[in-house]
C-alpha cells in the first residue's frame, strides 16, 4: 500500500508553509524557544524533503494544485526528484547552518544577532522550498525575489551595506530583465505553466527574445559570469553563516531556474545548441576568472566567495553537454551531483571560516597559521570540503566530475574536459593555499598552551555538511533522476 | 503598440540611469523607472480575450510585480540610509568591492 | 539478515583494518599515547594477519571480490588476485614494522594523534590501490593516497618541509589529471576499465581504427603513473621530500606512493592493455628507454649529493625504474625481475631510510662528509646500512642480486642488449654511491675522537635490522617456496605472461 498520495501533500505544504510561517513567528518570540524552533522547522523540512524523494520515486511525478485552482488561474506546484532531493539538501545544510550560527553570531558580532539571523533565514528557507516547487515562470519569478529579499537581508544583516546593495540593484534588474521575459512569454504563448509552454512554444523570435531576457535576468540573480560581480563582495563580506547559506545554497537558485527553463522550455525554441555554446564559454571564462581571483584573495571568505563564482562557472559549462544528445543523460547527472556537493562542501568551508574567525577575529590566510593544531577538526573539515572542489575521490565533486568528463568525451566535445579538468588544477591550488597556511607552524616552540577551544558544535556543524558532501560521493548517480 | 514603445523607452531609460548614476539614491529611482516601463509593455502586449474583454492575468502579475517593487524601494532606501550612517557616503565606490 | 560471505569480506576487513584505525586516532586525545600505539600495532598486526589468511586462499584458489556501484555503470571494485596480493603483503608488512619505527621516532613530538591518522588513511590507500580491481577504483584510492601523504610531508610544518609538500602537490596534482582524463577517455572509448588477465577487457576494440586514441590514452595513464613512480622527467618532487619525518620518508619510497606508481604501470600494461598490445602500438617500448635513462639519470644525481636522505631519494628515482624496465622489457624473465624488485626494493630501501633517520635522530648526522667512524658508533646501525646498501649494488648473496640477476637475463632473452650495458653502468654507480659511504663508516676515524658509542634505542633498531635480515634471507633462500620470488612465478603462471 502506497501512503504517498496521503503524504505528499501534506509534506509539500509543510516545506512551503511552515518555514514562512515560524520565520514571522521568529520576529516575535526570541532566546532559546524561538532557536529550538527554528532548528526544528529546518529539520523537519528536510524530513519533508525526504518524504518527497520517496514518494516520487514510488508514484513519479507530483503535481499539486493549490487550492484546488487548475491552471492557467489556479498555482500549481510541480514536485521531481529534482525539487524533492533539492528540499531535503536545504534544509538539512539550514538546520548544521542554525546549529553553528545560534552560537558563532554571539561570537563574531557580539549578543543578539542570531535574533535577527532566524527569521531571515526561516524566510530564506520558504522561499527556495518554494522556488523548487514553482511550476510556472511567473512563481519561479516571485519566488526568486523572495530569495533576493532574504539574502540581501542577510547581507546586511552584519556586512557591508554598499555590498548588499548592489547586490539589490543587480537582483532587481535581473528580476526585471526576467519579467519582461514573462510577458512577452505570455502574449505570445497564452501560458506561463512550465508544462503547457513546453508543448506550446515554437521556434521564432519572440520566444528566442523572450528566453534570452529570461536567462539574462536569472543569471544576474545567480551571478553567472558575466553578472557575477556583486557576488564576492556580498558573500565575503556577510557574516559567515550568512555566507553558508548563500554561497552554499542561494547563488544556485539561478542556475536551477534557468536549468528549469532550459530541460522544459527551452528546446521547443530550437535556439538551443548555440545558446548552449555561448553559455559554455562563459562557463569557462568563469572558471578562469573565478579561480584566478581566488588565487590573488589573501581572505579566506572572500577566495571562497571567489570559488563559488568558478563552480557555477561548471554548471554552465555542463549547459552545452545538457544540450548535446548522447552527453544529455550523464550531463545532467553531474550538474545535479555538482550542485548538491558543492552545497554541502560550500557551506561547510565558509562555516569553518566563521569558526576560524570567531577564535582567532579575521581570516587573513596568512594568519592562519597553526590552525591545524590548535583546531585539528576544524582544519580537517576544510581540507575534507576542499577535496569536493577540487573533485577528488571520494567526494561528491569526484562523481560530478567523472559525469561531466563523461558527457563532453562522449558527445565529441572535448575541450569541455578540458575546461573542467584544468578548472579542478586552479581549485586545486586555491583549496591548497587555505591548507597549506592551516598546517605550517607559527615561528618558535611549538608550546603547549591550549589555544581558547572552539565549541564543539560549531566544529561538528561544518564537519557533518563536509561528510555528506563527501557521502555523496559514494551515492551512485543512478539515484539522482 | 505606442505603450509598448513608450514602455520599451522607459526601461532603457532606467537601465541607463541604474548603471550610470552613482548616488544610490538615483540608482533606485532609475531602477522604478525601469519597473514601470516593464510593468506597462507587459500589461500592453498581452492580446485581448477572444470576446474582447482585457485579459485579467498580466494584470495580476503587474500588481504583484508592483508590490514587489515596493518592497524593494523601501529595502534599498533602507540599506542606502545605512550607508550613509556607516561610512557617511551615498555612493557604491568600486575600489571599496573587497574591503 | 546474513552477514557477508567471506569472500567479499575478506577486502573489506582488510581495507577498514587500518581506516577504522586511523578514524578512531583522529579523534583520541594527543596524551593517549599507550591506547594510540596498541591501536596503531594493533590494526597493524590484524592486517598482517588477514593478509597472511587471505594469501593462504589465493594460493589454495580461492577468489576474493566485493563491489559498489558508483557512478553511471562504473564500480568500486576490490578483487584479490596473485598481483594484488604482492603488493599488499609487501605494504602490510613493512606497515607494521615502520608503525614500530614511528612510534619510537615521534615520541615526544607534537600533533601525533594527526599524524598517525593520516599514516593509517595512507595505508588503508595503498591497501585500496592493491585491491582495485579497475581503473575507477585504483584512482580513487590513488588521490586519496596523494592526500593523505600530504599531511604527512609537511607534518613538521616548517618552511621547508610546506616546500617540500607545495612540490608533491605540484606533481601529483596535474599528474592526476591526466590519469583521470586517461581513464575517462578509456571507459567512453571502451565501456570499461577492468583489470582483467592479458589486457582481454580490450579484446572487443578494434585496435586499427583507435590506434591514435589508444596511444594518448596510454600516455595519460603512464604520465598520471609516472610522478608516482618518479620516473624521468617527473621524479623532481621525490629528493625534496626528504626533508619528511623518516618514516614518512619510508613510506613514501617503500610503502605506499612510489610503490603506488610502479604498480599502476604494472596493472596498465599487463591488465588494461596487455603486453601484446602495449608492444604492437609501440608503447612499451618507449616504456622500457624512458625506464633506462631514469634508471641512469637517477644514479648520476645520487653521487652528487652530500646529504644522506637525498641521496638514498635519488638512489630510490633510480631503483624504481629498475621495476619499470622489468614490466617494460614484456620478456618473461624480465617480467619476474621486475616484479619481484618491487618486493626487494621495498625491504632494501626502507632499511636505508630507518637507519638514516637513526643516525640523524641519535647523532644529529645529515651530511655524508660526517659520517666517518660511525660504524664504531653505531655498529647495528651501520651493520644494517651495510647490508641493504650491497643489496642496492646488486651483490649476492642479497636480494638485490636476485632482481639484477632475472632483469639481465631477461633483457638477453628478449634480445635487448643495451640493456645489460644500462644495468652494469647502474650498477657501478651504485657502488660509486654507496661503497665509498660505507668505507667512511667502517674504515675512518670519527672526527670527534671522544666520541662513543651510542646507537639508536631500540624501537628504532628492531625494524631496521629486521628488514636487513630480510634483504640476506630472500636472496639466499629466494628459490625456495613463500619467497616473493616464488609467489611472482605463480603471478607470471597465473595470468600475466
Amino acid at each position: 500500500m502506497s501512503l504517498a498520495p496521503l503524504l505528499i501533500p501534506w509534506a509539500a505544504a509543510l516545506a512551503l508553509a511552515l518555514p514562512l510561517l515560524a520565520g514571522a513567528a521568529c520576529f516575535v518570540v526570541g532566546g532559546r524557544a524561538a532557536a529550538t524552533l527554528a532548528l526544528g522547522v529546518a529539520v523537519l523540512s528536510s524530513a519533508a524533503g525526504i518524504v518527497l524523494t520517496a514518494g516520487v520515486e514510488a508514484d513519479g511525478v507530483q503535481r499539486l494544485a493549490l487550492a484546488g485552482w487548475a491552471p492557467p488561474l489556479g498555482i500549481v506546484w510541480r514536485i521531481d526528484g529534482l525539487a524533492a532531493l533539492a528540499v531535503a539538501l536545504t534544509g538539512l545544510i539550514f538546520a548544521a547552518v542554525l546549529v553553528h550560527a545560534e552560537k558563532s553570531l554571539d561570537l563574531l558580532r557580539g549578543e543578539g544577532l542570531s535574533e535577527a539571523f532566524r527569521p531571515l533565514a526561516l524566510v530564506l528557507l520558504g522561499g527556495l522550498n518554494a522556488l523548487y516547487m514553482a511550476n510556472d515562470v511567473f512563481n519561479l519569478y516571485v519566488t526568486l525575489e523572495l530569495v533576493t529579499l532574504a539574502a540581501v537581508g542577510m547581507v546586511a544583516l552584519a556586512g557591508d551595506p554598499a555590498a548588499a546593495l548592489r547586490y539589490l540593484l543587480v537582483g532587481v534588474l535581473g528580476a526585471l530583465a526576467y519579467m519582461l521575459g514573462c510577458g512577452l512569454l505570455y502574449a505570445a504563448f497564452g501560458t506561463l505553466d512550465l508544462d503547457l509552454l513546453a508543448g506550446r512554444v515554437e521556434p521564432g523570435g519572440t520566444a528566442s527574445a523572450a528566453l534570452a531576457l529570461m536567462i539574462v535576468g536569472v543569471m544576474a540573480k545567480g551571478a553567472l559570469f558575466p553578472l557575477h560581480g556583486w557576488l564576492p563582495p556580498a558573500h565575503g563580506s556577510a557574516v559567515a553563516p550568512a555566507s553558508a547559506l548563500l554561497s552554499g545554497v542561494v547563488a544556485k537558485g539561478g542556475f536551477y531556474v534557468l536549468l528549469r527553463l532550459w530541460l522544459d522550455v527551452y528546446p521547443a525554441t530550437g535556439a538551443a545548441p548555440a545558446a548552449a555554446q555561448i553559455l559554455g564559454v562563459l562557463g569557462t571564462l568563469a572558471v578562469l576568472w573565478g579561480s584566478l581571483q581566488a588565487i590573488r584573495q589573501t581572505r579566506l571568505k572572500v577566495l571562497l566567495a571567489y570559488s563559488t563564482v568558478a563552480q557555477l562557472g561548471y554548471l554552465m559549462v555542463s549547459l552545452p553537454l545538457i544540450a548535446s544528445a548522447a552527453g544529455h543523460a550523464s550531463g545532467l547527472a553531474g550538474a545535479l551531483h555538482l550542485m548538491a556537493s558543492h552545497a554541502c562542501a560550500k557551506a561547510a568551508m565558509f562555516l569553518t571560516a566563521g569558526s576560524l574567525i570567531a577564535t582567532r577575529g579575521h581570516d587573513r590566510l596568512a594568519d592562519l597559521k597553526g590552525a591545524a593544531h590548535d583546531h585539528p577538526m576544524t582544519a580537517f573539515t576544510l581540507g575534507l570540503a576542499g577535496m569536493t572542489l577540487m573533485g577528488l575521490p571520494p567526494s561528491g565533486g569526484f562523481i560530478a566530475k567523472w559525469l561531466l568528463l563523461d558527457a563532453s568525451l562522449r558527445s565529441g566535445q572535448w575541450w569541455w574536459a578540458a575546461v573542467i579538468l584544468g578548472g579542478s588544477l586552479l581549485a586545486g591550488v586555491y583549496v591548497f593555499l587555505a591548507v597549506s597556511w592551516s598546517m605550517s607552524r607559527p615561528p618558535g616552540e611549538p608550546s603547549d598552551a591550549q589555544p581558547p577551544p572552539l565549541p564543539r558544535r560549531l566544529e561538528f556543524a561544518a564537519l557533518a555538511l563536509a561528510l555528506v558532501a563527501m557521502a555523496l560521493g559514494f551515492v551512485s548517480a543512478e539515484h539522482i533522476p | 503598440m505606442m505603450f509598448i514603445l513608450l514602455g520599451a523607452v522607459l526601461f532603457a531609460l532606467g537601465l541607463y540611469g541604474a548603471f550610470a548614476r552613482r548616488n544610490v539614491v538615483l540608482k533606485l529611482v532609475a531602477v522604478n523607472i525601469a519597473s514601470s516601463g516593464v510593468f506597462l509593455v507587459v500589461v500592453s502586449v498581452a492580446p485581448p480575450l477572444p470576446d474582447g474583454g482585457t485579459d485579467p492575468l498580466p494584470q495580476a502579475l503587474v500588481l504583484t510585480g508592483i508590490v514587489i517593487s515596493v518592497a524593494v524601494t523601501a529595502f534599498g532606501l533602507a540599506l542606502a540610509r545605512r550607508l550613509g550612517a556607516d561610512e557617511g557616503r551615498a555612493t557604491l565606490d568600486d575600489e571599496e568591492e573587497t574591503s | 539478515m546474513t552477514l557477508l560471505p567471506w569472500s567479499q569480506a575478506a577486502p573489506l576487513l582488510m581495507l577498514f583494518s587500518s581506516f577504522l584505525a586511523g578514524v578512531i586516532i583522529f579523534t583520541l586525545d594527543e596524551q593517549r599515547h599507550v591506547l594510540r600505539a596498541t591501536l596503531n600495532l594493533g590494526a597493524a598486526a590484524a592486517k598482517l594477519v588477514l593478509v597472511g589468511v587471505v594469501l593462504l586462499g589465493v594460493a589454495a584458489g580461492q577468489t576474493f571480490e566485493v563491489a559498489w556501484p558508483l557512478v553511471g555503470g562504473f564500480d568500486l571494485v576490490l578483487r584479490v588476485d596473485p598481483l594484488s596480493m604482492l603488493f599488499i603483503t609487501l605494504s602490510a608488512f613493512l606497515w607494521f614494522v615502520t608503525t614500530v619505527y614511528a612510534i619510537g621516532y615521534l615520541e615526544g613530538s607534537p600533533d601525533r594523534s594527526r599524524f598517525f591518522g593520516f599514516f593509517s588513511l595512507c595505508v588503508t590507500a595503498t591497501v585500496g590501490i592493491a585491491l582495485a580491481g579497475n581503473l575507477l577504483t585504483f584512482f580513487f584510492f590513488y588521490e586519496l593516497l596523494t592526500l593523505s601523504t600530504y599531511p604527512l610531508v609537511v607534518h613538521r610544518g616548517t618552511t621547508e618541509s610546506l616546500r617540500a609538500g607545495r612540490i608533491y602537490l605540484l606533481y601529483a596534482l596535474p599528474a592526476s589529471t591526466a590519469l583521470l582524463a586517461g581513464i575517462v577517455g578509456l571507459a567512453v572509448l571502451t565501456g570499461q576499465t577492468e583489470f582483467s588477465p592479458r589486457g582481454s577487457g580490450l579484446a572487443g576494440v578494434p585496435v586499427e581504427d583507435h590506434a591514435f586514441e589508444l596511444r594518448l590514452i596510454f600516455v595519460l595513464l603512464i604520465g598520471g603513473l609516472a610522478a608516482k613512480a618518479a620516473l624521468l622527467p617527473l621524479h623532481g618532487w621525490l629528493p625534496q621530500a626528504m626533508v619528511a619525518p623518516a618514516p614518512v620518508s619510508a613510506l613514501l619510497h617503500a610503502v605506499a606512493v612510489v610503490k603506488a606508481g610502479a604498480f599502476g604501470i604494472m596493472r596498465v600494461v599487463y591488465d588494461v592493455y596487455g603486453l601484446e598490445l602495449a608492444y604492437d602500438l609501440g608503447l612499451s617500448q618507449g616504456l622500457a628507454v624512458l625506464a633506462a635513462a631514469t634508471i641512469l639519470y637517477g644514479s648520476v644525481r645520487a653521487l652528487a649529493q652530500d646529504d644522506l636522505k637525498r641521496r638514498l631519494a635519488w638512489s630510490t628515482v633510480s631503483q624504481v625504474s629498475y621495476i619499470i624496465l622489468g614490466v617494460a622489457l614484456a620478456g618473461p624473465t624480465a617480467t619476474l625481475g621486475g616484479l619481484v624488485h618491487l618486493v626487494h626494493q621495498g625491504i632494501m630501501k626502507i632499511t636505508l631510510f630507518f637507519c638514516a633517520g637513526n643516525i640523524a635522530e641519535t647523532h644529529h648526522v645529515h651530511k655524508i662528509a660526517e659520517m666517518n667512524g660511525m660504524g664504531r658508533r653505531m655498529p647495528w646501525t651501520m651493520a644494517a646500512f651495510t647490508i641493504a646498501a650491497l643489496g642496492m649494488i646488486g651483490l649476492p648473496p642479497t636480494a638485490g642480486f636476485i632482481s639484477k640477476w632475472f632483469l639481465g637475463v631477461g633483457a638477453v632473452e628478449v634480445g635487448a642488449w643495451w640493456v645489460l650495458v644500462v644495468l652494469m653502468v647502474s650498477s657501478l654507480l651504485n657502488a660509486a654511491y654507496f661503497l665509498p659511504l660505507v668505507y667512511r663508516a667502517w674504515f675512518l676515524p670519527p672526527a670527534d675522537a671522544t666520541a662513543g658509542r651510542a646507537d639508536a634505542k631500540l624501537t628504532l633498531l628492531i625494524p631496521a635490522l629486521i628488514t636487513a635480515a630480510l634483504t640476506i634471507l630472500l636472496g639466499l633462500f629466494a628459490n625456495t617456496p613463500f619467497t616473493p620470488l616464488a609467489w611472482v612465478r605463480l603471478i607470471a603462471e597465473a595470468d600475466h605472461i
